[in-house]
């Protein structure tokens, strides 16, 4: 055998090192795959292009309290405490912070103290999802914008790229919020909650939509005084949603920037 | 080579121990905030990203550096900066080794760290920057180290090199456009929304890396037998001249088109940043301290006489690198978050832990960089003799 | 040998370092896993999958369910004996096996793993 030296030795047991980890990793790659269990549930309402149209006549204080804490239950979103660490997946602004590029300083009175309910709006063209270097975020096929907590790492990037402020993220543990603001979290013991590190904002409620309920903030907003939020698929004609668009005129935040944002509001 | 760098003065091993005495402190407070999470920094709901995004983009601008000593010698056979080239590369080694701690530390959750090479967005500007920084380090590793060594040896190196050297010439300026490109491509950040973002970067790159790689030849001089050289340094002035006139003008242009078109989406960062909003105005002394450094340092650059003086030179490297490091370092991930999309102002303000943490990163950073410096001024001393 | 007092300390150092989880845990033998049904999950008499499968392939199992229903909204398994089950950590797995400390702790602490599953998803209350 030849001589070798130390270099050479390295050399070789760091490529088959390299090639060992290598080959088990393309042996599991190649792998047959296993026989798909996955089943459609029966339950679910499908859709082809999820949108929610805000009656912003029908909407007082008192109802997008209700949804909001309807929202905010449903999904154990903490009450943090404060606005650093807030976070918040539907919530109300004034009008100027609504919509900011339709300042005007003679605007009826009634609107500039009127409150709007802000939310993600499930863009046709997110650029969040655009953003996101692990498909963390991205759009589905139902036109749902959807977080998937398991791949999160935290770079805050999607939030940068949201024109609307609509994501949150977890700046600490939420299950560590204070007790004394959040008495009985977890408030749904059927939704997990999410991990500090991670980005969270409204889903659409896919978790409801696949049981056959409607979003929660919509059910609860309803109760009260039915149609003040009317969600449903903009791709079929004679849907709910595209009668109260047709009949009536409606707004969306920030529409020159091409993102195609899905939440309406009809003035 | 590796060797080189456990022998030496005392001055060097305090130093190393001075800088393990910052790594270990920040990493014990980087613990603390893996166990509590990022609400022990500054950042907030509005300011999502803060000091260590805003000290990644800077050192991206350092490391694409290297690019000004390399392509003149490689290219244009400018044969006197073969004796710094090695010192550009293992400066952009340091800095890359920064940028990439610097992610690693801002990132929510970091054992998913390695969720971006499994599954890959190739829309996502993030990716392409991971993909270039690391293609970058790689780079600058491999060329770096087998041209020392060829120069230790006595020979030239392998030819299998040059390629990589001539793509090492263009991937300096994709990283740092495409750092450029994860805010300029943003539509909700208007402060950053501009095309010029990339042009502004480079031409703030190219000044503050030639004034730190300048004062490190200086450095290097002082404390070790090898000189870097002194057409060498004067050059690298020069490059350090123009691009700050580059960069100076650059923002002005962003003035200009905010100031005159009036249109406040344009306007309100930039007024947030010198003049502040609503009553908020944390950063206006530092915005106007970097202004006043950026003249400073063009006077000093400008004019001849004291670009050639040593003593002022150096003072304008120092106004170069703290004014390029308030602006990018600081201002321009923060007026990017202000005001925020509901256009109200929530301020930002590192805390004592991030700046444990980033402190503790540079510490680093500058310890990869004394050991290869260590390595290549030995080589250059021992070739010498 | 050259440096034999060096060297020496030194491998003996870096035993000691290797092999201190063997010192840390010398007369601690951990006991042995003792996992146990809730009467719901006597009822029941089979899982989702036979025990012999859920014991090597539960991991496997709930990282492809994490999958599909985020990622892909399918949120029904039909398994092997032909029953359809919700895909849920929290709700389908848990409703059953509802305490969490007698029957999935026992054999992760046994082996010393910590899922993170329940940093999110919420372990039923358990009595006492």
């Amino acid at each position: 055998m030849m001589a070798m030296d130390r270099r050479r030795f390295l050399k070789i047991t760091g490529l088959s090192a390299l090639l060992g980890l290598g080959g088990k990793t393309a042996f599991e790659w190649l792998a047959p795959g296993e026989a798909e269990a996955a089943v459609q549930q029966a339950t679910k309402i499908a859709g082809k292009k999820w949108g929610l149209a805000l009656d912003v006549t029908l909407l007082d204080e008192e109802i997008m309290s209700k949804s909001i804490e309807a929202c905010h239950a449903y999904y154990n979103v903490p009450n943090v405490g404060n606005a650093k660490e807030e976070i918040k997946w539907l919530w109300k602004e004034t009008y100027d912070h609504s919509f900011p590029g339709q300042e005007n300083e003679y605007l009826a009175d009634k609107f500039k103290a009127k409150k709007f309910l802000l939310l993600c709006n499930h863009c046709t063209n997110p650029p969040c999802c655009r953003a996101c270097p692990t498909k963390a975020t991205w759009k589905r096929e139902d036109g749902i914008v959807m977080m998937d907590m398991h791949r999160c790492i935290g770079c805050r990037f999607c939030m940068a790229a949201c024109p609307y402020g609509a994501r949150s993220f977890n700046w600490g543990d939420p299950r560590l919020a204070s007790k004394a603001l959040n008495p009985n979290f977890p408030t749904n013991p059927d939704i997990p909650t999410r991990s500090k590190g991670v980005v969270e904002k409204c889903q659409f409620c896919a978790e409801r939509l696949a049981k056959g309920q409607m979003p929660a903030c919509v059910e609860a907003a309803n109760k009260i005084k039915p149609n003040a939020m009317v969600f449903g698929d903009l791709e079929v004609g004679d849907s709910n949603i595209r009668k109260a668009l047709r009949s009536r005129y409606s707004i969306r935040r920030k529409p020159e920037l091409g993102t195609g944002p899905n939440v309406y509001y009809l003035i | 080579m590796l060797d080189k760098a456990l022998k030496g003065s005392s001055i060097y091993w305090g130093w190393l121990i001075v800088l393990l005495g910052f790594i270990g402190t920040g990493f014990l407070v980087y613990l603390y905030q893996f166990q509590e999470g990022l609400r022990i920094t500054g950042m907030s709901r509005d300011v999502s990203w803060g000091f260590y995004i805003g000290q990644f983009t800077y050192l991206v601008g350092v490391a694409a550096s290297g690019v000004m000593v390399v392509l003149p010698y490689y290219l244009h056979d400018y044969k006197a900066f073969g004796r710094v080239t090695i010192l550009g590369e293992f400066l952009a080694v340091g800095a890359i080794t920064m940028c990439l701690l610097f992610i690693m530390v801002d990132l929510g959750n970091l054992p998913r760290l390695l969720n971006v090479i499994l599954y890959p967005n190739p829309t996502s500007i993030l990716f392409w920057d991971m993909i270039v920084l690391n293609g970058y380090l790689f780079l600058n590793i491999v060329i770096g180290w087998n041209v020392l060594s060829a120069e230790k040896k006595g020979i030239h190196y392998p030819h299998w090199v040059t390629p990589l050297i001539y793509i090492s010439i263009p991937w300096a300026f994709s990283i740092h456009t495409v750092t450029a490109f994860l805010y300029a491509g943003l539509p909700g950040r208007h402060y950053w929304l501009t095309a010029i973002m990339a042009a502004r970067f480079l031409s703030s790159a190219f000044c503050s890396g030639p004034a730190i790689l300048i004062l490190f030849c200086l450095i290097v001089r002082k404390f070790t037998r090898f000189d870097p050289g002194k057409e060498q340094i004067r050059t690298l002035s020069s490059i350090v001249a123009y691009a700050m006139i580059l960069n100076v003008f650059f923002f002005l242009l962003e003035m200009f088109t905010a100031f005159y078109s009036q249109i406040p989406g344009h306007m309100h960062p930039i007024v947030y940043l010198f003049s502040g909003l609503e009553g908020h105005a944390k950063l206006v002394p530092w915005m106007w301290t970097a202004a006043c450094f950026a003249i400073l340092a063009l006077l000093l650059l400008i004019v001849p006489a004291t670009r050639r003086n040593e003593n002022t030179m150096i003072l304008a490297c120092i106004s170069v690198f703290i004014s390029t490091w308030i602006d990018k370092g600081f201002g321009l991930v923060i007026g990017g978050f202000i005001p925020n999309p509901f256009e109200k102002v929530f301020e930002y303000w590192p805390t004592l832990p991030e700046v444990v943490i980033s402190l503790g990163v540079w510490a680093m950073g500058f310890f990869v960089l004394t050991v290869l410096y260590k390595i290549a001024v030995s080589v250059k001393e021992e070739v010498a003799a | 040998m050259y440096d034999r007092g060096k060297i020496v300390t030194g491998i003996v150092i870096g035993l000691l370092l290797f092999l201190f989880p063997v010192f840390y845990n010398v007369g601690r033998a951990a006991k042995e896993p003792d996992p146990v049904l809730t009467d719901k999950a006597k009822q029941a008499k089979e899982c989702v999958e036979p025990k012999a499968f859920m014991k090597t392939e539960h991991m496997k199992m709930l990282d492809k369910w994490r999958q599909e229903v985020v990622r892909d909204d399918l949120r029904t398994y039909k398994s092997t004996s032909g029953k359809t089950y919700t895909k849920s950590l929290q709700n389908t797995c848990m409703d059953c096996h509802s305490s969490k400390s007698k029957f999935c702790d026992q054999c992760h602490n046994y082996m010393a793993v910590a899922p993170y599953c329940w940093d999110c998803h919420i372990a039923p209350k358990e009595n006492g």
